[in-house]
């Protein structure tokens, strides 16, 4: 029995400690925000935060999680009430498919904490774990500069 | 008494004159760069494979930059020294070097205005290359596409920043002069260590460097430090599971990978990502020296390394047995088979489909078998990764989903389930370094 | 959707649906009027797949509570088309988007509409949503007449109210009753004209997005309906291999297991959990022992392995006389290797066996072949197979979608009562999809002294690229059974559309040429659609080849295809992107960087599109980085301009990965290209600088499929960069740093 803390919540998983986190989010809590796309740490399409640090969550353990804080899609915002980094994906209608979006704003989320005034080289490269099949990495680029603009804009006018 | 300290004087005097002669070079003077299509292409060829053992791109080219146009930090123990500009820029690069600039720089370490060059760049192997082999690097150098891009000043604290110093170094380490073939060794062998020895300058980090930072000449090989990693012993003092015959080691140089121990990672990736586009008699050659260093190549080498192979296949976990070591335990967060049950067996297993490309059995990895565990540590927090573009093993990092601590645990539990080596002590400081060079 | 919808809650629920459905069903047996001016009876011919199709409700249902269902067979891929169907809803039936429920390709609900491919989805099926709508306000403005007693031309429509000049109102919820929802949409009907839209052609958000991007239950791999249980299967270690012997009870003892699930060399196991399916997997895979691989041919060889099997030669475009003299001939060879769909998300399906019905959820491109397919590998008549089309991961073709379905039917029969999640593993999803097939190209041609193109030859070598299930050999679980099925007979598509010849005769005009498209029937490793087919390699033959013949005519590369160019749309499209992207004839760059032009008319049929960029090559390291990119394009009457905006940034840079990097690998019996290590694809670093797309907008003109017209001028436009940038030029696909490398040398 582990103890996880993912969105603010905590939980009581019933899973050997050895099963990934992906698995745990999907099957037991139910959340479809990170997605199987390798299940070897290639993709990205898993990423969640984990103490506002992205990881992949086909490769973590739920045994390494116990006190730490998890945030996965579902975490920045709602259907509803959109966080800022989704609300600025929708802005830029960034995703075809989309399977792969999740992942890329969480990733987004993480670079906006730590590097705020990301250079378009920087932004590229923090992205690279991440990717895309369909292609829309040209949107997802103007996605993730909308999101760091806005963000800086909001600090400001605070 | 005084007759003697003046005589003492008298003579420092005069030796640090002749000392300031000795090491006084004269500017050559510059030249136009000839347009590149004046060169030979079978010269340039051949300069571009004899570039490719030195490794020179990857110290003259700063990270996602351009080819040499330089500013890669080296990282030693007097500080940073910065890669220079080799492409044939006129002004930043190398572009107004006469070929006879060139071979003095790489025979004496002056530049071509006459200054002493730091032994990061290693000419005290690149001494020993003939002048054809070095010519033909010029005439490769020179058909680059040339780059503007100002060279970085080293980030060296005095004394040690006054260029003479290290002319001092020259007169106590520089050793000037052609390497003598060994005549009881074969052609492929002497071919093999002259270009081991004069150009891929392998001793330069496999071997231990004393405290003015120049190579141990009696402890040739023992195994040195690059860039925060361990580059392990090369000769009968390796800590390699698996012996390193000339097969595993032409392999290891050539395709990226060896079944007897797995691939290069750390600096050592770019020296192999090198060696591919060398001609592979070379590359043979290179193999057949260094698989010397730990002993002849005979039946009983092979023997042992296949020994180790089918130990470590049968320490290789399967599926079930990680079942059953894990599935139902309630462990902490810091138990080493645990996580590595969790996040490293999806590769470091035996069976089953995936990945197709198996890594390694790790009881044979190097870094699992290293006398320190920091090239282990570097490979947990930052991972392996192709260069882009290419194909090749993905590893994805773990410095942000593992803690200190279980990183250690998981450290500790390779080790002692990998290796038959005592355990490593100090994992947790060991981690601290490596983390700080890593970075965020 | 958190439970399913078993056909029987389906069935108490919806009955009037059914009822209409069944009847549609007949309708639809009879085969409608074929697709042509005239029906039968001489009247005019319904447009889009009302031709085949031509009851209202079986394209939009209006209820009591005046909301409307539209049913459309055709389903989202992650293109964006059921955004645009909403769109054409909208805007001839005059309801705001939130009173519309889209459906698609349901077995159960919706037309069949075969594949959802081939950017059809617009042409056939937004035409006829559009119609049929259409005609439904017509019909409920004639109904307000009579009950408002006006003249319904004076009537206006907002947002479902008709309201008469004297201030009287009707719903269209009201009418409903003593409306004829079920009779044929009227060969009269007109369509808004095009300065009376308020919906297509504006602004307009993709209906799907934020939900994707929220985390919302929107793919079947989401779905968890009570009492579902994961299911995992075992593929063999490669084709042909036949599971000779296992031990199951190791699997079978593991916690959480429930079943393994094995007939013949299909090897399944079913588990509460899907991490202990998954495991269980792995111990089965270990117990597992396989004999009788097939040989693969060596992957360095193959194009001369293929050209030496047997093929069937048609002349698809035979003008003039050959052997014309000119100024100068010019001959070259271009290849390219198996490449693979690689969808982010593996293949996934859903399904459950209530008594003798079965229901799969399925992100397959076509559910009604997938029903006839699953009817043949279960030996169950199709009408109790319902298969419900559920968001995948994008597919582009014909992926591991439905072997997943497959795979999830046949589990579901040995677990009945259950729903069955199935999801592949990244390995078996890329060892195991059919492939976009190897291909060669022959061109020769030659130029007169006026540097026109008076002489054309070209020759395609291809298999097929359509193996989509029909039979239940296509299905990948159908040829491992006990009784294996064997896979249809590969057919070559007819032209115009073709298969691997589609888009092998140019859209130039050339005084005398001629094509010929050689089917190889015999497939080495399994293939089927990938975005394109064919076209991807022919435009990038053609527009390569136009490049060096232009070279050799000295003139530049767009005024000479411009020289060659009748169709005006085509002509505008080209000097579109070159005015947009700025091209210069001999533009002076910097050592090491090129531009590219190229252009196509996907399929010769569907929308135009040219693309011009510049790019860098390493000499050092082969490598190719893309600078910037302009693309523009027209695929008619645009209804949503973003969406195809996003359609060609997204295939301009799918393309560029295809043509940088992309190249499936195999040894003696294996694919070997297995995962992201093994089969690297663009990523953010390598991404252009910059992707600008220009829609030509052609309100007067009818839809043309847009999703693969970047493909094949992207990749060709990469190529004639290359060459500007180096002098080389290289014809044999992928331009990956080893291969960039190996020609333009040191
Ligand atoms: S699914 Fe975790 S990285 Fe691909
Ligand atoms: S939007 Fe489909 S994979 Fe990224």
């Amino acid at each position: 029995m582990a103890t996880l803390t993912v969105n603010g919540k905590q939980h009581n998983i019933d899973a050997a400690p050895s099963t990934p986190l992906l698995y745990v989010l999907r099957n037991d809590l139910k959340l479809n925000g990170a997605k199987y796309g390798c299940g070897l740490g290639q993709c990205g399409s898993c990423t969640v935060l984990v103490d506002k640090e992205p990881v992949y969550a086909c490769v973590t353990p739920i045994s390494v999680l116990e006190g730490r804080t998890i945030t996965t899609l579902e975490g920045l915002g709602t259907p509803e009430n959109p966080g800022p980094v989704q609300r600025a994906f929708i802005a830029e209608q960034a995703a075809q498919c989309g399977y792969c979006i999740p992942g890329m704003i969480v990733r987004t989320q993480a670079l906006i904490e730590h590097k705020p005034k990301a250079t378009e080289q920087e932004i590229r490269d923090y992205m690279a774990p991440n990717l895309c099949r369909c292609g829309t990495q040209v949107r997802i680029l103007r996605a993730i500069r909308r999101a760091l603009k806005e963000t800086r804009t909001a600090e400001v006018v605070r | 008494m005084r007759r003697f300290l003046l005589g003492l004087i008298t003579f420092g005097v005069i030796g640090f004159a002749a000392f300031f002669v000795w090491a006084w070079h004269s500017e050559i003077a510059p030249v136009r760069a000839a347009d590149s299509t004046t060169y030979d292409p079978a010269v340039v060829a051949k300069g571009a494979a004899l570039a490719s053992v030195g490794d020179c791109v990857t110290c003259h080219t700063q990270p996602g930059g351009k080819p040499f146009a330089g500013g890669y930090p080296v990282s030693t123990p007097f500080g940073t020294i910065y890669g220079s500009n080799i492409t044939p820029d006129q002004d930043t690069g190398i572009g107004n070097w006469s070929q006879a600039a060139f071979r003095r720089a790489m025979h004496q370490g002056v530049t071509r205005k006459g200054e002493h060059l730091y032994p990061a760049f290693p000419y005290d192997h690149f001494t020993l290359a003939n002048d054809g082999d070095i010519d033909a690097i010029y005439s490769f150098l020179m058909t680059r596409d040339p780059v503007q891009q100002a060279n970085k000043a080293p980030d060296i604290p005095f004394p040690l920043n006054i260029r003479l110093a290290a002319a001092g170094w020259k007169l106590l380490f520089l050793r000037q002069g052609q390497l003598v073939p060994d005549p009881q060794q074969s052609a492929e062998w002497n071919r093999g260590a002259y270009l081991a020895e004069a150009l891929g300058h392998c001793g330069a980090c496999h071997s231990p460097r004393n405290f003015l930072g120049a190579e141990k000449k009696g402890e040739a090989y023992n195994g040195g430090v690059s860039d925060d990693w361990h580059a392990p012993a090369l000769n009968e003092k390796s800590t390699a599971a698996a012996p390193w015959t000339v097969e595993a080691v032409y392999k290891y140089l050539h395709n990226g990978f060896d079944q007897y121990h797995g691939h290069p990672s750390g600096p050592m990736q770019a020296v192999a990502e090198n060696l591919a586009k060398v001609p592979e008699a070379d590359v043979r050659a290179i193999a057949v020296y260094i698989a010397s260093l730990s002993g002849t190549d005979d039946a009983a080498k092979q023997q042992r390394a296949d020994a180790a192979l089918m130990t470590a296949r049968a320490k290789t976990p399967t599926v079930e047995s990680l079942a059953a070591t894990t599935g139902s335990a309630t462990t902490g967060a810091t138990d080493g088979a645990t996580i590595f049950a969790g996040a490293c067996a999806n590769c470091h297993r035996s069976g089953g489909q995936s990945p197709r490309a198996r890594p390694v059995d790790l009881s044979l990895s190097n870094s699992v078998n290293a006398p320190d565990p920091g090239n282990l540590l570097h490979i947990v927090l930052s991972g392996i990764h192709p260069q882009s573009r290419e194909r090749g093993f993905i590893m994805p990092g773990f410095a942000t989903t593992l803690t200190d601590e279980q990183i250690v645990a998981l450290a500790a539990y390779v080790r002692s389930n990998f290796s038959d080596k005592p355990q490593w002590t100090g994992i947790d400081t060991r981690l601290t370094q490596a983390r700080k060079h890593s970075g965020p | 959707m958190n439970a399913p919808h078993s056909r029987r809650a389906f069935l108490a629920g919806t009955g009037a649906l059914v009822i209409a459905f069944s009847s549609r069903k007949a309708f639809a047996q009879e085969g409608g009027p074929p697709n042509q001016g005239m029906g039968p009876a001489g009247v005019k011919k319904l447009p889009g797949d009302l031709s085949k199709f031509p009851k209202t409700d079986s394209w939009i249902k209006l209820e009591a509570n005046g909301r409307v269902t539209v049913f459309a067979g055709k389903a989202e891929l992650g293109t964006g088309v059921k955004t645009a169907f909403t769109q054409c809803a909208s805007e001839e039936i005059d309801l705001p988007a939130s009173s519309i429920t889209m459906i698609t390709a349901d077995t159960a609900l919706t037309n069949n509409e075969g594949y959802t491919a081939g950017s059809h989805s617009m042409q056939d099926c937004g035409t006829a949503i559009r119609y049929a709508a259409a005609d439904l306000r017509a019909t409920l403005i004639e109904l307000a007449a009579t009950r408002l007693s006006a003249n319904a031309a004076e009537l206006k429509v907002a947002n479902g109210v008709i309201t008469a000049p004297d201030g009287h109102k009707v719903t269209y919820g009201e009418l409903v009753d003593g409306l004829d929802q079920a009779r044929d949409v009227r060969p009269e009907t007109k369509i808004k004209p095009n300065n009376a839209f308020t919906v297509i052609g504006k602004p307009f958000d993709r209906v799907d997005i934020p939900g994707k991007l929220t985390g919302t239950e929107m793919y079947v791999q989401d779905m968890r309906p009570e009492g579902m249980l994961h299911a995992r299967v075992v593929r063999p270690p490669g084709y042909g291999a036949k599971l000779s012997n296992i031990d199951t009870a190791k699997a079978e003892k593991l916690p959480g297991v429930i079943k393994v699930v094995r007939d013949g060399s299909f090897l399944a196991v079913v588990a509460q959990r899907e991490d202990q399916a998954i495991l269980a997997m792995h111990v089965l895979e270990d117990s597992a022992h396989w004999d009788d691989q097939t040989k693969l041919p060596k992957q360095s060889d193959i194009h001369n392995v293929m050209m030496a099997f047997p093929h069937d030669d048609t002349t698809i475009l035979d003008k003039g006389i050959l052997g014309q003299p000119g100024a100068k001939s010019l001959k070259a060879s271009y290849s390219r290797q198996y490449q693979s769909h690689a969808s982010i998300g593996p293949s996934c399906a859903l399904a459950l066996m209530e008594g003798d019905k079965l229901t799969v959820w399925s992100h397959a491109q076509g559910m009604f072949p997938l029903q006839n397919g699953l009817s043949k590998l279960l030996a169950m008549p199709p009408e109790n197979i319902r298969c419900i089309h559920t968001e995948g991961s994008g597919c582009y073709g014909h992926n591991g979608a439905d072997d997943a379905a497959a795979d999830a039917a046949l589990i579901a029969r040995a677990v009945p009562g259950k729903p069955i999640r199935v999801q592949l593993m990244r390995e078996q999803e890329n060892g195991w999809e059919p492939f976009g097939p190897a291909m060669s190209t022959n061109v020769s041609a030659t130029v007169d002294a006026a540097g026109k193109i008076v002489d054309w030859q070209y020759d395609v070598w291809s298999t097929t690229h359509n193996n989509r299930p029909g039979g239940a050999g296509n299905l990948l679980a159908g040829q491992h059974l006990a009784t294996p099925f064997t896979p249809d007979p590969p057919k070559p598509i007819p032209q115009p559309e073709g298969g691997g010849d589609r888009n092998a005769v140019p859209l130039y005009v050339f005084p005398n040429a001629r094509v010929i498209s050689r089917f190889i029937p015999t497939m080495p490793l399994r293939v089927s659609a990938l975005r394109g087919l064919g076209a991807y390699m022919n435009v990038f033959s053609i527009e390569s080849f136009m490049d060096e013949m232009a070279d050799a005519a000295n003139t530049d590369p767009v005024e000479f295809r411009l020289k060659h160019l009748e169709d005006p749309r085509a002509r505008a499209i080209v000097e579109k992107a070159a005015k947009e992207f700025g091209w210069q004839p001999n533009a002076k760059l910097p050592r090491g960087h090129g531009q590219g032009f190229a252009f196509a008319r996907y399929k010769n049929l569907g929308a135009y599109c040219a693309v011009a960029m510049d790019l860098s090559v390493d000499r050092q390291t082969g490598i190719i980085k893309i600078g910037k990119v302009v693309a523009s394009v027209d695929s008619g009457e645009a209804v949503n301009h973003d969406g195809i905006r996003n359609q060609i940034e997204g295939g301009i840079v799918q393309s560029a990965s295809w043509t940088l990097l992309e190249e499936v690998t195999f040894s003696g019996t294996e694919i070997t290209s297995r995962d992201w290590s093994s089969y690297p694809i663009l990523r953010f670093t390598d991404i252009p600088d910059s992707v600008d797309v220009h829609v030509i907008d052609r309100p007067d003109e009818r839809f043309l499929g847009t999703g693969e017209a970047a493909q094949g001028p992207t990749g060709a436009a990469i190529a004639n960069a290359v060459r500007r940038a180096t002098g080389v030029r290289i014809r044999n696909l992928p331009l990956n740093p080893a291969n960039v490398k190996a020609a333009i040398g040191v």
